[in-house]
């Protein structure tokens, strides 16, 4: 299991537009993908969990990978959200 | 059942067809508890409904990625996600097997579990998305119960559209091929539903009250916009007379468009320019085929409103880019910068509960307070001016440091995208909307800093007479013929000509046949108008001379009241 802190890049927070791009991307990876932020947790396949860690504008997150290549997908996750904006 | 209402006349036209009732169907809930055997077939039934609902959305989602709504699409796509939402499936899943639920009641409460964990968090766009979430839901349900719903994009048969109320969104993406008419319940003549009617020339009746519970899905209607009046079921006179009245102004119409190519020109007199007021890029084609010399005024609220966030700059350009092509290089587009305030609230924008809206912070105080919100809409106008004619309009304006606030952010971008090596048009044009009595007073000085003026007639008139349209107790008093509006519209014509700049009215009086002579008379250069007025209009100014608009704008400038002007303007 891996795990970064990362920082939502986009002002808005995370939102439907860019959620539904993590989704998209963590459906294509082999690991389970989980975010993290204070006493939440979800799963990056499922927008509505994504959604409700209703992140808002500057926020920080937990990003865990476990799993088959675990690492690469840690790395992919991370820079969607580093670079994804609505 | 035979019914005659008399409600508000939204848009000119008659309509004579079937309606199309957009009613929400009652789905009924059976609450009685189902047995632990059952839950196999229950759990088969959702998975079914959501099989055939993602069928569906697979099928919109190709649709608009084809269409022009990059934004549509997206919507798409993200309820997509939410339909095959894992969370969505364990919930759902979770009423059969423990609460021993059948599909139906399952899928009803499991939505309604998951839409009230999202009214409870905090970030308020966020707290928007439950309606997401009640959609998609719905929608499910609606594939387990086979309920259709009607898909207002794509109308199986010509129709009149009979509604409670119908959203900017929804008006937007009327199947115009299939859509005779419109009437709803709610709403006035000011309205989104009613201004986007007239605009696209379609017959519309608003604020109906009642509407829904008598009239019949595919019974005949007829609809009499400028009248304001609805008949169910009518008799065979009726459709007689109406259909008379249908064939007498179609004759009308094509009278009036032979006069396409022709110019508003006075009989020995000048030339003066009809353009089009719109909204979306969807009223472009009406407008060319109304014969419109350009856009007067695009307000470009609906980007802000039919959004779930500020519109990007990229999502701006596209739009401006759209109508700036669609109207070609020879037709000026007037953009109107965002002018929204307490009244046309925006869900991502906390916008302060006012007493006054009216007097309130909106239109280019906001973008003057909020620069980024101005800077990326300049952006975007600069950016798309590069495909076609595009000018810049400030709304709002009571002072001259507003006109060089705002200029100075416009240069900032244009010097920007110079530096990003991305081409704009270097002659811009920018002005003013007179719509406050501190713009009409200073015109002079505001003539100094832009390259022309726009007359909102309707604010301004709000304004100088103090009247509130809205409010049922005064709107008698509202009167744009008003000799205070009148005298003020001619201070605004002379201070903009003496520094020779162009002035144009851009408010309904700009439409009105009636008045449109006067306003020749006072020496206005341009009128923007709804697209369907702009062939009347024309033909009104093309058998007008320049001596009698004169003698008449003169005279109604001396009128002591509006009982006078009226009486000048009946004479003529």
């Amino acid at each position: 299991m891996v795990e970064r802190t990362v920082h939502i890049a986009d002002p808005v927070g995370l939102h439907a537009r860019v959620a539904n791009g993590l989704v998209q991307l963590a459906q294509g990876l082999p690991a389970e993908i989980t975010l993290h932020a204070g006493e939440k947790r979800a799963n990056a396949k499922s927008i509505l969990s994504l959604l409700m860690l209703d992140l808002g504008q500057g926020s920080q997150v937990l990003l865990r990978a476990e799993g088959p290549d675990e690492a690469a997908a840690l790395d992919a996750a991370a820079d969607y959200l580093a670079t994804a904006r609505e | 059942m035979r019914h005659m209402i008399q409600a508000i006349a939204a848009a000119d036209g008659i309509a004579i067809g079937p309606a199309l009732v957009l009613r929400q169907q009652e789905i009924t809930l059976d609450r009685t508890p189902i047995p632990p055997i059952a839950a196999q077939w229950e759990l088969d039934r959702f998975t079914g409904a959501v099989s055939s609902a993602r069928r569906h959305l697979e099928g919109k989602l190709s649709a608009a990625q084809q269409a022009t709504g990059r934004e549509r699409a997206e919507l798409v796509a993200v309820h997509l996600s939410i339909l095959q939402d894992p969370l969505l499936e364990e919930t759902i899943v979770r009423h059969i097997r423990d609460g021993g639920k059948n599909a139906l009641c399952a899928i009803a409460d499991g939505t309604q579990e998951l839409v009230a964990l999202f009214q409870a968090l905090s970030d308020p766009y966020l707290r928007q998305r439950a309606d997401d979430v009640g959609d998609v839901g719905r929608r499910i349900l609606e594939h387990a119960a086979g309920v259709a719903r009607v898909e207002l994009n794509h109308l199986p048969a010509d129709c009149i559209l009979v509604a409670r109320d119908l959203s900017p969104a929804e008006t937007v993406s009327l199947d115009l091929g299939h859509t005779l008419g419109l009437v709803t319940e709610l709403g006035g003549r000011t309205s989104h539903t009613a201004i986007l009617a007239r605009s696209l020339g379609l017959p519309a009746v608003v604020g109906a009250p009642d509407l829904l519970h008598r009239a019949e899905d595919g019974a005949l209607l007829i609809l009499d916009g400028g009248s304001g009046i609805v008949i169910l079921d009518p008799t065979l006179q009726q459709l007689e007379q109406y259909r008379r009245e249908q064939a007498l102004r179609a004759q009308q119409r094509q009278t009036l468009d032979a006069l396409h190519d022709l110019p508003a020109q006075l009989l020995g007199g000048p030339q003066i320019q009809l353009c089009a007021n719109i909204a979306s890029p969807a009223e472009v084609p009406a407008a060319l085929q109304h014969g419109a010399e350009g856009v007067g005024l695009f307000r470009t609220e609906f980007l802000f409103m039919d959004a779930n966030h500020l519109p990007t700059e990229e999502e701006q350009f596209s739009t401006y880019r759209a109508v700036a092509e669609g109207m070609g290089r020879h037709r000026p587009v007037t953009i109107r910068t965002l002018d929204v305030g307490g009244d046309k609230a925006l869900p991502y924008f906390p916008m302060p509960k006012e007493e006054n809206p009216f007097l309130g912070w909106r239109a280019i105080r906001i973008c003057l307070d909020r620069p980024e919100i101005l800077r990326t809409q300049l952006r975007a106008i600069l950016r798309a001016s590069a495909f076609g004619h595009l000018r810049v309009l400030y709304p709002m304006i009571i002072s001259l440091d507003e006109v060089l606030a705002a200029n100075a952010l416009l240069n900032q971008c244009a010097q920007a995208l110079r530096q990003e090596n991305q081409p704009f048009d270097p002659e811009l044009e920018v002005g003013v909307l007179v719509e406050t009595p501190s713009a009409v007073l200073l015109a002079d000085v505001l003539a100094a800093h832009v390259d022309f003026f726009s007359i909102g007639t309707n604010d301004l008139c709000q304004y100088i007479l103090a009247v509130d349209r809205g409010n049922p107790y005064v709107a008698k008093l509202y009167d744009p013929l008003h000799p205070a509006v009148l005298r003020a519209i001619h201070a605004v014509v002379d201070a903009a000509h003496r520094a020779g700049r162009w002035v144009g009215v851009c408010g309904e009086l700009g439409g009105d046949p009636q008045a449109v002579s006067l306003l020749a008379g006072l020496g206005v250069d341009g009128l923007s108008m709804a697209a369907p007025a702009i062939p009347q209009v024309k033909a009104r100014l093309r058998d007008l001379s320049m001596a009698d608009a004169l003698a008449l704008a003169q005279a109604a400038l001396a009128a002591p009241d509006l009982a006078q002007v009226r009486r000048l303007l009946a004479d003529t």
